[in-house]
């Protein structure tokens, strides 16, 4: 058997994919342009955690504290907040939301550094083709949408099956 | 003994439980506690040489230990704590 130079080093955690409804992608998309130029994040609240096959509930934007293009850092007060009114509702972070504005929606090796939530999605949302930032037509941008489980330092992409 | 909250993502290194009760007189002895109970807790919580990993926020009452004493923040037995890894990255 043959390996592909690409393959991925470890097996994928599963499940390799996961249902998103179009409206919430949308709320993503939107959040992320409108923190443009600097770096957007959030998060969404889950019926379980994505590595259990949760449903996702709701999508929270939050405040960069970074404040930069280059850089993400969920307001830490917001997330003390949050993380407290998830567990006691028994809901869960099903992803963590960020964006790129430059570059594609793919884990950075700082992103992949900093992934201290193992069973959650990162969901990156990639302006780089965006019209807005490519200076073409900002009617019809084109900004693209990833999802990926980080477990021990590897990448696993999760395939977002768009729901209308 | 002050209470240490444990959240979802760290709950798995801290035996399942939600919240520990862990005695000690300040913040860092309380932390020092709490890996002496749950040593998997370590890595996450200290880098090798002992400090603080930068990107665990660690809350007393609420309130990020960094703008009170960091470890040496007295604690009482009704006060809680919480840690938190970030949620950070960046493009570079």
């Amino acid at each position: 058997m043959v390996r592909r130079a690409d393959a991925a080093p470890s097996p994928h955690p599963g499940p390799t994919t996961a249902e998103v409804l179009a409206v919430m992608l949308q709320e993503l998309i939107d959040h992320a342009r409108l923190e443009y130029p600097n770096e957007a994040c959030g998060i969404i609240v889950g019926s379980a955690p994505a590595a259990d096959g949760g449903q996702p509930l709701r999508f929270v934007p939050t405040r960069n504290a970074a404040a930069s293009p280059y850089r993400y850092e969920i307001d830490p007060q917001t997330l003390l907040r949050l993380t407290m009114e998830t567990d006691d509702r028994d809901e869960v972070f099903w992803a963590i939301v960020h964006s790129h504005v430059r570059t594609a929606a793919r884990p950075s090796p700082t992103d992949i550094g900093l992934a201290f939530y193992p069973d959650a999605l990162y969901i990156l949302v990639s302006l780089a083709e965006d019209g807005l930032d490519a200076g073409g037509d900002p009617a019809s941008p084109a900004p693209s949408v990833r999802a990926w489980r980080i477990v021990d330092a590897h990448v696993h992409e999760v395939d977002l099956a768009v729901i209308a | 003994m002050s209470t240490v909250r444990i959240p979802p993502v760290l709950r798995a290194n801290a035996g399942g439980s939600k919240q520990v009760d862990v005695s000690g007189r300040t913040v860092g002895e309380v932390l020092e506690a709490l890996v002496g109970r749950f040593p998997s807790l370590s890595g996450q919580l200290f880098t090798p040489e002992g400090e603080l990993n930068r990107f665990v926020n660690v809350y007393l009452n609420d309130q990020d230990i960094r703008y009170l004493q960091e470890r040496s923040t007295p604690v009482d037995d009704r006060d809680t704590l919480i840690i938190l890894p970030a949620m950070a990255g960046g493009t570079l």
